[in-house]
């Protein structure tokens, strides 16, 4: 008799295969060479003058050490946080806003503001920036860049974040949206013979429902931030306010790449990664706690 | 009104454009009553905002240099000045910038595709097979999902330099492949899609397991697919750090590697802005393009959808 549920196959290991083996060869093997990298230091070579070879050596935790020390690394971290505090929530915000506004009854050009809105998502993040660059560019900004300093030691935080929540803004929206519209009418409807005004269910009704959602977007937007990377970087050669190694991501490229210390580098890097994975898991898990309470 | 449609991931859904959402047209029984203008105004003003930055860029882009500088902001230009920008644009540096657009559509197409046809192999083999170890293997990608992929550029480039794998197409496109969220896309999708009667009666019918794959399975999957390659395409495209620590060769450069460049090389220059702005123009249209005319064919709720599976 044949096998019950099934005949035996290889199919899905074979299926399976190339996305195994591009993350151990892109994923894990990067990580842990990342890992290895961070203990090791380099030794500046022998001879009477140095001038042999230099070697590797290990390092234990030099390293970290060096990284958890140094201030610039924290600042840096602070910065990317204060982007991350301005832009995530104007992003839920308003994504969670408007699409409310295109849920609600009786509004008009639906379809135009919906693609409007979503058009940003198409214009990569460098594009955007420079974009955004000649808006704040006294020399050209048609917003009124020599009345207002994009650039100044406070305003730049919403300058970035400001390119950052322009880009993301439609795409949330629409993750949102559809989920709105997978609600069920009947709710709505019942509310509304109740006597409930729009805004009441769209605040009473709709957004309680929405949280599931609204955590998961949260914790894409997090992620997000913590990557900053492309817009500090864009925004850098037309502007002083913004140095090296502005944001996390920027100092390790800083350390890997023009103070040639790799090592330094992989270790600040790996603890990036372990800090995003941690604050991602408690994001997740305060999120999940507040929508699991409101669904009571 | 018409009866909201989009339930769980399998569910036909409201696209990005004008798939969904109501019309108000063919008497589907909205009635015509008072235009809700709270919700349309704040609508209008993120339109406005979202859409006034490309609007400025087009109008700046018809400037020549000095005009750039003179005139009022939204006051378009026709002295020329757009196609003599254009020239100068594809003019640059012997026309290194049809170059870079090139090396973008080779590494967003190409990196979209084959990345498509991985994650919907493995996101396939995940939703309807059980087999020793599937379990901990779907575990370990609802993990990877967490782990940001961008973070990992640097140690994948200290591998590949180490191995002497830089400076070419393949360290760009390779790294990109597999994503942990497009995975799980496809295998929640494909549990909720591919029945199994249908396999089963495949099965009795004698077709062999990769036929059902080939000719069953992956055509049922098709709006998944279609939305993980819009989605790769998409962050490919916009991908920066990767290529900007892979590649030093400028003729390996994609747009926006090529662009930020232009901008370090012009960026103490203000008589070169022109140039950049033009450049910014080029690189927007041919995405925006490709992406309205998709639109409708791609689906984001599958990206809600398929998390509260």
């Amino acid at each position: 008799m044949k096998a019950r549920r099934q005949r035996h196959t290889l199919l899905p290991q074979a299926l399976l295969l190339p996305a195994v083996v591009l993350f151990l060869l892109f994923t894990v093997a990067p990580g842990g060479y990342a890992i290895y990298l961070s203990f090791m230091k380099q030794k500046a070579g022998g001879g009477l003058f140095g001038t042999d070879n230099p070697t590797t050596v290990f390092a234990g935790l030099e390293n970290y050490q060096a990284a958890f020390g140094d201030a610039e690394f924290w600042h840096s971290i602070g910065r990317m946080l204060l982007v991350a505090v301005i832009g995530v929530p104007a992003t839920i915000g308003l994504s969670t806003l408007f699409a409310l506004c295109l849920d609600a009854k009786r509004t008009r050009l639906v379809g135009f503001s919906r693609l409007a809105i979503f058009l940003p998502y198409a214009v990569p993040g460098v594009v955007a920036t420079l974009l955004w660059g000649f808006m704040y560019l006294p020399a050209t900004s048609p917003i009124g860049g020599d009345v207002v300093n994009y650039f100044g030691s406070h305003t730049v935080f919403f300058a970035v974040a400001n390119v950052a929540v322009w880009g993301v803004l439609g795409f949330n929206m629409v993750v949102i949206y559809t989920s709105l519209r997978g609600l069920p009418r009947e709710l709505f409807q019942a509310a509304e013979l109740d006597g409930a005004s729009e805004l009441q269910i769209a605040l009473r009704v709709k957004l309680p429902m929405l949280a599931p959602t609204l955590t998961l977007v949260t914790v894409f937007s997090l992620i997000g931030a913590l990557q900053l990377f492309n817009e500090p970087t864009t925004l850098k050669p037309v502007t002083n306010a913004i140095s090296s190694t502005w944001v996390p991501l920027m100092r390790v490229y800083t350390d890997a790449f023009v103070d040639n210390d790799i090592y330094r580098g992989a270790a600040a890097s790996f603890l990036l990664i372990v800090l995003t994975v941690a604050a991602t898991v408690a994001a997740n898990t305060v999120l999940r706690l507040i929508a699991r309470g409101s669904e009571r | 009104m018409t009866a909201a449609t989009t339930g769980t991931g399998t569910a036909r859904g409201t696209g990005v454009g004008t798939g969904g959402g109501r019309s108000g047209k063919g008497g589907s029984g909205a009635k015509r009553g008072r235009t809700n203008w709270v919700a349309t105004i704040i609508l209008l003003i993120g339109a406005v905002y979202c859409v006034l930055p490309v609007v400025w860029i087009v109008i700046a882009s018809t400037k020549t240099n000095s005009e750039l500088f003179s005139t009022a902001p939204f006051a378009p230009s026709f002295h020329g000045g757009f196609f003599s920008n254009l020239r100068a644009l594809f003019a640059y540096d012997h026309g290194i910038f049809a170059r870079w657009a090139v090396n973008s559509v080779i590494y967003a197409v190409g990196g979209a595709t084959l990345s498509t046809i991985v994650c919907g192999c493995a996101g396939y083999a995940l939703g309807k097979y059980r087999f020793h170890g599937s379990v901990w293997l779907f575990r370990l990608i609802v993990a990877a999902v967490l782990l940001p992929q961008i973070m990992l550029a640097i140690p994948q480039f200290l591998l590949l330099a180490k191995l002497g794998l830089t400076n070419n197409y393949a360290a760009v496109i390779l790294p990109q492949l597999v994503s942990p969220f497009a995975i799980y896309l496809c295998k929640v999708y494909a549990e909720a899609s591919v029945s199994d009667q249908v396999l089963e009666a495949a099965r009795v019918d004698g077709a062999s397991e990769w036929r059902m794959f080939a000719s069953i399975g992956s055509r049922l999957m098709m709006p998944a697919l279609v939305t993980v390659f819009l989605l790769q395409f998409i962050g490919i495209w916009n991908n920066f750090l990767l290529p900007f620590v892979m590649l030093n060769r400028d003729q390996l450069f994609p747009l926006t590697e090529g662009l930020y460049g232009l901008l370090i090389i012009t960026g103490g220059q203000a008589a070169q802005y022109t140039i950049v702005i033009i450049g910014v123009l080029v690189s927007i249209v041919p995405l925006a393009a490709v992406f309205l005319l998709l639109q409708r064919y791609w689906r984001v709720d599958l990206v809600s959808g398929g998390v509260k599976a």
